[in-house]
């Protein structure tokens, strides 16, 4: 059997397991309600008086933040510990095929997970005339921000058996991606260091590289950004799931 | 068709499989045996390209484990330890999963699946998710997920672990048969078993196999075989200890019980008896009728798979004494 139809089968059943569970709806249930929460309260986008998807979008890594770890931990540290790893390994698959598959699928779950908020796309273009080149932007960006923090999230289920473990591994990861370009943060710095100092660290944090998809921009060095985490995050965690078994 | 050619691994400073060679032909049944952590699971799993080897090869069908795993996966099935499966899905996804992993489809997975359902006895549960089932049908449905492709090779980690005696009864019926076109690996701790369904047996110790071949060439390794077991009826122990004496092939008694004018007794050959081990039940049965004692039973010992196993794997101790 060739590459993709295995990736295929993999990431079918991996996307199937999460449906099997009632967590998944949990899940669906509170991304939607909080999605609505940030953009609506805290988000103020009603005050704003401009249609657009700002205080949508702009809440979006915050959420991701506690929601990806949560639906990535589980990923290999569940396999780890019921030791199914050992029966899909055996099966004719290489390691990456599996890395790959089981990451799509958790992507396409999210990506489910990010459609289902249409409706705030339908209130905007209900209530005014916004720039929908943005939103889509906009939802680019995120559905690239959701892959990347999963990519790191997919690592730390590599690491260890424990999913809380995993959890938060993932999310201090994905926290310190965000606080390096957070403005109070990046003020903060800029008291010692040069501009430059505050620039460099400023340009690993996946803030600096969302805010061009936010404005409806669409820069090459934002997408190289993203997809060299994801493409790091998952090599690595080859390297991890290799160096279990090599003893 | 399996191929294992000195082949060893390290986890740190501890070697887990050290020197490990064997080879297992098509319609073999190789039975592996060793105490718990001896390395039997580390080497299966080297075998079935989980772990990678330390050193040394592992080919199966052809197909360097290291090299071609594509290939050597394809051509293996895989029980592991503990049966593994995806707790959430239904026993007939899993199978279908499996199917499908293996290249099956359409019509050819689902006679596969019906193959394996009807070979396993799952049928019932098909629609059941895993996690509800009993523990001898999760085991099943991980035997029936390395059976569904029909596979050359079959390496199977304690296939009969955790079943009840019926089930295990089926399952080792089961490997006997399809050891017939096949070459199977299993490794068990139940030492019945290697004597029902191997063709051959090897015993592993602390990574090395320390012993290897049928279940017949094990048994006379044993300190009991070629022993005379006899109770007899109307004599008193040092009577019939001083008249065997007599016979020159035999080199040690051990009265085993001795009440009533009942003697039962165990009669071990000589170490320069030769020729004379085989005949000596036949002496025995003699010297009874000359001496015009009963003969209530009278048996020629094969050797004892448990006691070769104990003193193989812990030398240190002595095996135990009329265990039964």
């Amino acid at each position: 059997m060739g590459t993709w139809p295995v990736i295929r089968t993999i990431a079918k059943r991996e996307l199937s397991a999460y449906f099997e569970s009632p967590v998944a709806y949990v899940f669906l249930v509170v991304f939607l309600l909080l999605a609505g929460f940030f953009t609506f309260s805290l988000g103020g986008f009603f005050e704003l008086g401009e249609a657009s998807l700002n205080s949508f979008f702009t809440w979006m890594p915050w959420l991701f933040l506690f929601l990806v770890p949560a639906v990535g931990m589980r990923l290999w540290s569940e396999e780890r510990r019921l030791g199914t790893i050992e029966l899909l390994l055996t099966m004719p698959v290489t390691t990456w095929q599996a890395i790959i598959a089981k990451f799509v699928a958790s992507w396409a779950f999210l990506a489910i997970a990010l459609a289902l908020t249409f409706p705030v796309v339908i209130t905007v273009n209900w209530l005014g005339d916004p720039d929908n080149g943005v939103i889509i932007a906009g939802y680019v960006g995120s559905l690239l921000l959701a892959g990347t923090f999963l990519s790191i999230a997919c690592l730390t289920s590599a690491l260890t058996r424990n999913q809380v473990i995993a959890f938060i591994l993932a999310l201090m990861i994905c926290l310190l991606l965000i606080l390096v370009g957070f403005a109070p943060v990046t003020t903060m710095l800029s008291r010692f260091a040069d501009v430059w100092v505050v620039d460099t660290i400023a340009s690993f944090s996946v803030l600096t590289h969302i805010e061009g998809f936010q404005k409806g921009v669409l820069d090459t060095r934002d997408l190289l950004f993203f997809f060299s985490v994801m493409a790091f995050s998952l090599f690595t965690t080859g390297v991890v799931l290799r160096s279990h078994r090599a003893g | 068709m399996i191929k294992v050619e000195s082949l060893s691994k390290a986890f740190g400073d501890k070697r887990a499989v050290d020197d490990v060679s064997f080879e297992v032909r098509k319609g073999e049944v190789l039975g592996f045996l060793g105490p718990n952590g001896a390395g039997k699971s580390t080497t299966m799993r080297m075998i079935t390209g989980f772990y990678p080897p330390t050193s040394g090869k592992v080919s199966v069908c052809g197909f360097d484990v290291t090299e071609q795993p594509i290939a050597a996966k394809k051509t293996m099935g895989y029980l592991p330890e503990a049966a593994p499966s995806y707790q959430e899905m239904t026993v007939l996804s899993f199978l279908k999963f499996a199917a499908e992993m293996r290249g099956l489809r359409g019509d050819a997975q689902r006679s596969a699946i019906r193959r394996v359902v009807d070979t396993c006895h799952l049928d019932k549960v098909l629609g059941q998710t895993i996690d509800t089932l009993s523990k001898g049908f999760k085991h099943r449905t991980c035997l029936a997920q390395s059976i569904i492709h029909d596979p050359e090779v079959l390496v199977l980690d304690e296939p009969t672990d955790g079943l009840d005696p019926n089930q295990k009864h089926e399952v080792r019926t089961l490997i006997k048969r399809m050891g017939e076109t096949k070459a199977i690996i299993f490794s068990t701790h139940i030492l019945e078993e290697v004597e029902a369904v191997c063709s051959r047996a090897m015993i592993i110790d602390r990574g090395r196999v320390v012993a290897n071949g049928t279940p017949e060439e094990l048994k006379a390794m044993s300190t009991r075989a070629g022993a005379v077991l006899v109770t007899l009826q109307g004599a008193s122990a040092d009577t019939v200890r001083a008249r065997l004496s007599g016979i020159a092939a035999i080199g040690r008694v051990e009265i085993l019980n001795s009440q009533d004018g009942r003697v039962m007794l165990e009669a071990f050959p000589a170490a320069n008896a030769g020729a004379d081990r085989d005949a000596l039940a036949g002496r025995i049965a003699e010297l009874a009728i000359r001496e015009s004692w009963t003969i209530q039973q009278l048996k020629t010992e094969e050797g004892r798979l448990e006691e070769v196993f104990r003193s193989i794997t812990m030398p240190d101790t002595h095996p135990a004494k009329g265990a039964e």
